[in-house]
């Protein structure tokens, strides 16, 4: 979710003059012209390409792309909703989807979606209800992220272990991560991150446990707190680094320079891992290895529309247009992210042929959504210090579990108080 | 407030103005008030009428997208009963008694400084400063490579004498120390630029007298230095005590969102920042920084009493 934060933040400001006032917004025959709010600077050309099609089509009306960098986009958002500058259409995730529904600021589609026929059912189910607050469509998913088991080739050759595939479990994992650990080397088997989407989420859920559901937290369940022993049992035997060692490098950059051999990484990783030569030359990756049953997080990235737009008409046009087939085929071949129209992924796949990319589409199929409430942030911000010991190799990850449960719950209740 | 410390001989300038003040009603006393104009606009506009809306605010609940609610005190209740509020005010107070621990090392700083026939101390000066002026995010990030468990330079040097690897800002019980050192690394040169000053205000009669009764450099030291520049400690200990209460920055860079030591280094401003701009609580993140006021408040009129048993105004 939070991918390309530090290029977003630095090749932001000059790209935001670059945009504001573009080549776009050249519109005097009295059409209408758009503001598209969005924070990944590496998205804006394919962004510009699918607004030259849509103009091809709607030749009435422009596009401008308003360009934050992500560090500040809700802070930015927030201010401009309150101040009446939101742009018309904008980037949405799963974890700020909530609040803005409820608080009836985003503009709801699902009359529009019936109407015009949107291919709403193109797009994977659980993305799809992540952007609905109380059966009600507000917003149209663009693309999308699985998380998938990234792992070095030549580490494993070295162990004379085979490489991981769908029939792998847990027990596989930690056989493989005991055998590939090599203190002397500084080598680790796997990195059991502190790290909600990527490994918290994907273990709790692997484990048949649950975050969030009928409004209450799933940390205190037995399950859960399975899932997240078989990540923190990792860092005590010392086949992963301890959490203190990882907030220092990060478990992604830890495989980057080979230190760790099996590491859960985002799809949208792909592209970085494909720029490092050793990793396009060895790295692997495969589906998630089952737990108690197979599960994988998916989360993307959805277009909604300002409910204080005063072109809400032109917006939906584009926002229908965005959950298409034509800005879909453009978004894959551009090759950052997955789009999340059905069988137009086949760029994206072609684009890194070393890399077997299909796991992250067939991972769809038992995907979990990014588990969210109305005031999400709040209760994640409770994850981090409640657990950071247990990763860190102090053990206790029981309590610690049972007291996040405890608090998150308290903190959805008040989150329905409100 | 004024950068430069009120020496005595300040103090003193300043008595004899004030003797010599025009009376009340004067044009001379109208052409001040022009002069401070500009300062106390700014003062209304950008400090005191913040400092009353906050106080308004504490009672209110914001929405997330604009309105706001009277709730009265139930943003205090929830600051009071929050239990990392307690921690974060403990952390607070631990960086404040690390960062006063700059003074003693300015003072040494300072006084081998003014040493008559020193050479380069320009140089020295600047060298001493240059960590004051240099961005807190610079110096965060450099100081994590320096202290870094896997291959920073710390850890290396300790190596050499055997010590175990250890990872100083993410374990909680080292990581207020590492973070404090790094507080007092980066402010020491600031004072020391303060106690230069007061140690030249002193005569320098004192000492050749002091050093024709035989008096040597500890005893002059002591009896002559530190006396003489209570009131310049006085005032660095106020600000210096101010800032600490305040840290933020340095933190935030220093220790990331995954820190498992994150609560045990957690200052007020952090829990500010992270009630007011990311989970939404604007209400008792302005309640919050309201009592953060009424504690630096009290410990700098504590200090304000306190001074009375030990600084002398010659």
């Amino acid at each position: 979710m939070r991918r390309r934060t530090l290029l977003g933040g630095a090749l932001a400001a000059p790209l935001l003059t670059a945009c504001s006032g573009g080549d776009d917004d050249t519109d005097g025959g009295g059409g209408t012209t758009l503001t598209y709010g969005m924070w990944d600077p590496a998205q804006v050309p394919g962004m510009k390409k699918i607004i030259a099609a849509f103009r091809k089509e709607q030749p009435r009306i422009s596009v401008r792309i308003e360009l934050t960098p992500w560090a500040t986009y809700w802070t930015t958002l927030k201010t401009s909703m309150r101040g009446g500058t939101a742009p018309d259409v904008f980037w949405m995730n799963a974890v700020n989807f909530q609040l803005y529904a409820a608080n009836g600021v985003l503009e709801p589609l699902s009359g529009h979606i019936r109407s015009d026929r949107t291919p709403v059912d193109r797009h994977p189910e659980a993305l799809v209800k992540l952007y609905a607050y109380e059966g009600t469509q507000y917003g149209l998913p663009k693309d999308f992220d699985t998380i998938g088991l990234w792992y070095n080739k030549a580490l494993f050759d070295k162990a004379g272990i085979t490489y991981p595939d769908e029939t792998w479990t847990w027990d596989d994992v930690r056989d493989a991560a005991a055998e590939l650990t090599d203190p002397r080397q500084r080598v680790h088997g796997f990195a059991a991150e502190m790290d909600r989407q990527m490994k918290i989420y994907p273990a709790v859920c692997g484990a048949d446990g649950y975050v969030l559901k009928d409004g209450r937290s799933g940390f205190g369940d037995e399950r859960s707190i399975e899932g997240l022993r078989f990540l923190t049992d990792m860092v005590d035997r010392g086949w992963s680094p301890p959490q203190s060692a990882m907030v220092e490098s990060v478990g992604r950059v830890r495989y980057w320079s080979e230190k760790v051999a099996m590491n859960y990484d985002l799809s949208a990783m792909a592209g970085q891992m494909y720029a490092v030569p050793a990793l396009k030359d060895h790295g692997g990756v495969a589906v998630l290895p089952k737990g108690r049953r197979r599960a994988t997080i998916i989360h993307g990235l959805a277009n909604v529309i300002s409910a204080k737009s005063r072109k809400k008409a032109a917006a939906w046009q584009f926002v229908h247009f965005m959950a298409g087939r034509e800005a879909a085929e453009i978004q894959a071949r551009e090759g950052v992210t997955i789009s999340s129209y059905e069988g137009t992924q086949d760029a994206w796949l072609k684009s890194m042929p070393e890399f077997d990319l299909k796991h992250f589409i067939e991972m769809q199929k038992y995907a979990v959504p990014y588990p969210s409430s109305k005031n999400t942030t709040v209760w994640e911000n409770l994850q981090y210090p409640i657990l950071g010991a247990a990763f860190s190799g102090k053990g206790g990850i029981e309590s610690a579990c049972r007291k996040l449960g405890g608090q998150m719950d308290r903190a959805l209740k008040e989150e329905r108080a409100v | 407030m004024s950068v430069f410390p009120a020496t005595a001989a300040a103090k003193a300038k300043e008595r004899r103005a004030s003797e010599a003040a025009p009376r009340p009603g004067s044009r001379n006393q109208r052409a001040a008030y022009w002069f401070i104009a500009p300062l106390g606009i700014g003062f209304a506009l950008f400090y005191f009428w913040p400092l009353l809306q906050t106080f308004y605010f504490s009672f209110t609940e914001f929405g997330a997208f604009g309105g706001h609610t009277f709730i009265g005190t139930d943003n205090y209740a929830r600051v009071i009963q929050d239990v990392t509020v307690w921690q974060a005010l403990v952390n607070t107070l631990i960086y404040s008694v690390i960062g006063l621990t700059a003074l003693p090392i300015a003072i040494v700083i300072a006084s081998l400084l003014n040493r008559r026939g020193l050479r380069g101390v320009s140089v020295y000066r600047a060298l001493y400063f240059v960590p004051f002026v240099t961005l807190p995010v610079a110096v965060g990030l450099v100081w994590n490579w320096l202290y870094n468990g896997d291959f920073g330079l710390l850890n290396e040097i300790l190596g050499w004498f055997g010590v175990d690897r250890h990872y100083w800002v993410s374990d909680p019980s080292t990581a207020v120390y590492a973070i404090g050192t790094v507080m007092v690394w980066s402010t020491t040169g600031y004072y020391l630029i303060i106690f230069m000053a007061g140690i030249k205000g002193i005569p320098q009669d004192y000492y050749e007298a002091a050093e024709l009764d035989g008096a040597g450099a500890l005893r002059r030291f002591f009896t002559i230095t530190l006396p003489l520049l209570s009131p310049t400690i006085f005032f660095a200990s106020v600000i210096c005590m101010i800032n600490s209460l305040q840290t933020f920055d340095l933190i935030y860079i220093m220790m990331g969102e995954k820190n498992p030591a994150i609560g045990d280094t957690q200052s007020v401003v952090g829990l500010f920042y992270k009630w007011a701009f990311i989970e939404n609580a604007q209400g008792a993140a302005a309640a919050l920084a309201f009592l953060l006021m009424v504690v630096i408040a009290a410990l700098t009129y504590l200090q304000f009493r306190l001074q009375k048993r030990w600084v002398h105004y010659a």
